[in-house]
């Protein structure tokens, strides 16, 4: 197997980009990324894509060639393959992509995420977002995305003590992170009082509980680890890919307070990469909801289970904590157009591992880690990321 | 957006709770399934199909104020994970009660109630929702 | 060969209302409207309640009481006046939900308040003739008056199903007589949301002549008065109604007390004397014999009489709820909450 690097990568603004379509957007990211790993077009072998839904956010489906064709790609032929496994789209596609260079296929590759969720009505994007979960068992009994993480949060609440406080307070602290992302979608800082004062969505989780909509792509070029110098000083590798699936619905899990699949995605990751989670400084994981923050710190074995929040509330996942969690805002802040959510991870960790990352830079960071969800868990997948 | 036939050929669990039993473990679970997740090919053909009681405790539990629209009228409503005494799971709405009387362990039990409308000419879905339950006094 | 009652359930939605609070939204004095008709409050389902759950609760009520195999079922009829749907019967789903399919006949009927206890007398002579070993006869509604209307004081929901068969009755069908004219007091045409009555005409030419003419003529072809009967239960679309018919007819307060529910949860129209009749099974005693006398607008009357048997001493009355127990979780509403539950509010839907 060779080993893979992220040469480049591209993002665009987070938020309502009421201007752009999603073609647009899909290829404004993949052109940034191209531009920063310093290739030309000639040289892409393929080209991966993380989307979620656009045939219900846009009544598009084929995505793999739309974005072939406004790349510019369409008459090389280029193959282009759509990957979906709801929120963990993009970091499954960038998975493919890395398995291909792997692989030895392909040389160089492109992973974009893009997800235009704006064109639908806020009802409408709920409805999509919770086609995530078991339509059949959960979504048509009454269930909404936002009600089963409150079901995993008012569980996580009984058994371990978390408190509504500690919750608000991973909003807080992505937010405090956003407001330094300038493609962030929400660049404003907030207080615990926000959060707690915010409408009630779905108890005990209330607005500020959760990711908003957004419209937005990420992307990455990969290529062999030997041959990334020829193309940047600052070369990222891919140390460990993980991967786990998990029952659909959450009713079947053993234990709704953990997300075994991140367990066990985590640790395929870890053993690839022969680093452990005290070696990581920065990492980006799936906040959906708060709750989702705390259970992937205990889950990817950050902390102990149950002391998610106690570590939240002490400070220990903010930028000069024991591990910097969400440095880019999370999904909560920096938003979460579903499909580009794993991409914009990983931009974000190879921002922080080049030490590009301004003020939010997380000191001496080495190791990264990206954490992406699909539905309530029922797909994790986790990177291990070093500096070169 | 469901559909007559999607919904129809689910009834007999949506109405009577009906499940698998494993006859290669002796596990339950729903809704139905053609495999057991535990024994995988040993369960091929002992795959039988069983009702469950529909009587529970919560396992957890939210009050939803920001549903679905076609469930505007009975907004906030209850939606809990349900767990039966074989340990097996499920998650349904909790009605004809106040989020005060609801707490991590309170007995219920299924009923049949409207899940959904498709439009005011179209099919109407019944399934299980969840009623408190008194425990009698052995 | 005897027929009779071999189970029973009951359903009536928890929701409330008063008319003192329908009274507030139309300006008129609803609460000395609600003493005139003897009606405190009235039931309203709620939004995921309809005419088919609340016969599929009342017929699993009755099937926990018993030990019948829902499979002898032969056949099952649902009375009622709002039927969810005009076309597609609400039967169907009651046998799928009791497991009575598919080796039974099924089909709705509709006579206004009577259609539940027509749907009994039908199982009486199916089960009778020997046609079918058992039959269920459920009278269920989730009734509307027009807003505004008078009607709306009184209007409610609920319902009961009755098995009936010959073998371990609890309550022996001893006869039962109709009396039916044509007389359009009350109606609904096809595609009309709410139904239209004759105002004071529904008094004494329709329920007044219908329930006398069909409790008298019970009472003559079975040779008993008034005083022969240890229960009573009349159509209530009010508390009124029922309490002087009662009179006329010889009938004590005491010999009505049980059955007479109107004032708690209003008109239940198909759902009326079957709950009546299961609020007075929830507490009779062998030997007690049950005077019934139904009424639908349109009009006719249903009258039955029924002798309480030993076997109520060993059926298993205590593994479904009582009318009593069932009709104490409740909580009222206000207007704007009734009319949101009833579909009364305009909704911007696309």
């Amino acid at each position: 197997m060779r080993r893979v690097a992220i040469i480049g990568i591209g993002n665009t603004e987070f938020g309502e980009l009421w201007d752009h379509s999603f073609r647009e957007i899909g290829i404004t990211a993949g052109l940034a990324a191209v531009e920063d790993a310093n290739i030309s077009a000639e040289m892409i072998d393929a080209l991966y894509v993380g989307n979620m839904s656009a045939g219900r956010f846009i009544e598009q489906e084929h995505i793999g060639a739309l974005i072939a064709d406004y790349s510019g790609l369409a008459r090389d032929h280029v193959p282009a393959t759509r990957v979906e496994a709801a929120g963990a789209s993009g970091g499954l596609a960038l998975r493919q992509g890395f398995m291909a260079v792997a692989s030895g296929l392909h040389d160089i590759v492109v992973v974009g995420g893009a997800e235009k969720m704006t064109d639908v009505s806020d009802l409408d994007s709920a409805n999509i977002q919770s086609s995530a979960a078991d339509q059949e068992w959960e979504t048509v009994l009454g269930a909404t995305f936002p009600a089963l993480h409150a079901l995993i949060a008012h569980r996580h609440m009984h058994v371990y003590g978390t408190t509504r406080e500690q919750l608000a307070d991973v909003a807080v602290k992505n937010h405090r992170h956003g407001a330094l992302n300038p493609k962030a979608q929400f660049r404003r800082e907030i207080t615990r009082e926000t959060v707690l004062g915010s409408p009630m969505v779905s108890s005990p989780l209330r607005v500020f509980d959760c990711a908003p909509s957004s419209d937005g792509a990420a992307a990455v070029v990969l290529c062999a680890l030997e041959n990334a110098k020829k193309y940047t000083d600052t070369p990222v590798e891919i140390i460990g890919s993980g991967q786990a699936s998990d029952t659909l619905s959450l009713h079947d899990r053993k234990d709704i307070c953990t997300m075994e699949a991140t367990r066990v995605a985590a640790k395929r990751a870890f053993d690839m990469a022969k680093v452990a989670q005290k070696d990581v400084q920065v990492a980006e994981v799936h906040d959906s909801f708060t709750i989702s923050e705390i259970l992937a710190i205990e889950d990817l074995g950050f902390f102990k289970k149950g002391e998610g929040g106690k570590a939240t509330e002490a400070g220990l996942t903010g930028l000069s904590g024991q591990i910097a969690v969400n440095t880019s805002g999370g999904l909560k802040a920096r938003g979460d157009p579903i499909g580009a959510t794993g991409l914009a991870q990983a931009v974000e960790i190879v921002a922080q591992l080049r030490g590009k990352a301004d003020k939010r830079q997380v000191k001496d960071a080495q190791v990264g880690l990206t954490h992406n969800v699909g539905g309530t868990g029922a797909t994790v997948v986790v990177h291990v990321l070093r500096r070169v | 957006m469901a559909t007559a036939p999607r919904f129809w050929r689910e009834n007999p669990s949506r109405y009577n709770l009906v499940g698998i039993k494993c006859n290669s473990c002796g596990r339950h679970f729903f809704p139905p399934r053609s495999i057991c997740p535990v024994c995988h090919r040993k369960s091929v053909g002992k795959i039988e199909r069983v009702k469950l009681k529909g009587e529970g405790k919560i396992f957890s539990w939210t009050e939803v104020q920001e549903g679905p629209e076609e469930l505007s009228s009975n907004r906030p409503y209850i939606y809990a994970m349900v767990e039966m005494e074989d340990g097996l799971r499920f998650t349904g709405q909790v009605i004809d009660c106040e989020p005060a009387d609801l707490q991590i362990g309170t007995p219920v039990r299924a009923v049949l109630r409207k899940l959904s409308e498709e439009g005011p000419s179209g099919v109407i879905h019944y399934g299980y929702k969840f009623v408190l339950r008194k425990e009698k006094s052995p | 060969m005897k027929v009779g009652i071999v189970s029973y359930g009951a359903c009536v939605p928890r929701y409330r209302i008063t008319p003192e609070e329908i009274g507030k939204v139309w300006g008129a004095d609803g609460k000395a409207v609600g003493k005139g008709l003897m009606i405190n409050c009235k039931s309203i389902p709620a939004p995921d309640e309809d005419t088919i759950t609340i016969s599929v609760e009342a017929a699993r009520n009755m099937m926990k009481r018993c030990d019948v195999s829902p499979k002898d079922i032969g056949a099952l009829y649902v009375g009622s006046e709002s039927h969810p749907y005009a076309v597609k019967p609400t039967g169907t789903i009651v046998a799928e939900a009791i497991e009575a399919a598919p080796h039974l006949t099924v089909a709705d009927f509709e006579f206004a308040c009577k259609a539940g206890t027509a749907a009994i007398q039908t199982c009486m002579g199916l089960v009778g003739s020997g046609m079918v070993k058992y039959g269920v006869a459920i009278g269920a509604d989730t009734s509307q008056g027009a807003p505004g209307d008078a009607l709306e004081y009184s209007a409610s929901a609920g319902g009961a199903a009755f098995l009936i068969g010959s073998e371990k009755i609890i309550a022996t069908l001893d006869r039962t007589y109709s009396y039916t004219t044509d007389t359009p007091d009350f109606w609904r045409r096809e595609g009309q949301i709410y139904p239209r009555h004759g105002g004071r005409f529904t008094g004494e030419p329709a329920y007044f002549k219908h329930v006398l003419n069909g409790g008298r003529g019970l009472m003559e072809r079975t040779g008993t008065t008034a005083k022969d009967y240890t229960y009573a239960v009349f159509h209530q679309p009010n508390g009124k109604f029922p309490t002087r018919v009662a009179k006329q007819l010889g009938f004590s307060d005491t010999q009505i007390k049980a059955g007479l529910l109107a004032p708690l949860i209003g008109n239940t129209y198909s759902g009326a004397v079957p709950l009546g009749l299961a609020a007075i099974l929830d507490e009779a005693k062998p030997g007690d014999r049950i005077f019934a006398v139904a009424y639908g607008s349109g009009a006719g009357s249903d009258a039955f009489a029924m002798t309480v048997t030993d076997e109520i001493d060993s059926y298993a009355r205590d593994r479904a709820p009582t009318v009593k127990e069932i009709i104490s979780n409740v909580k009222f509403l206000d207007y704007a909450t009734y009319a949101k539950f009833r579909g009364m509010i305009v909704l911007g839907r696309e």
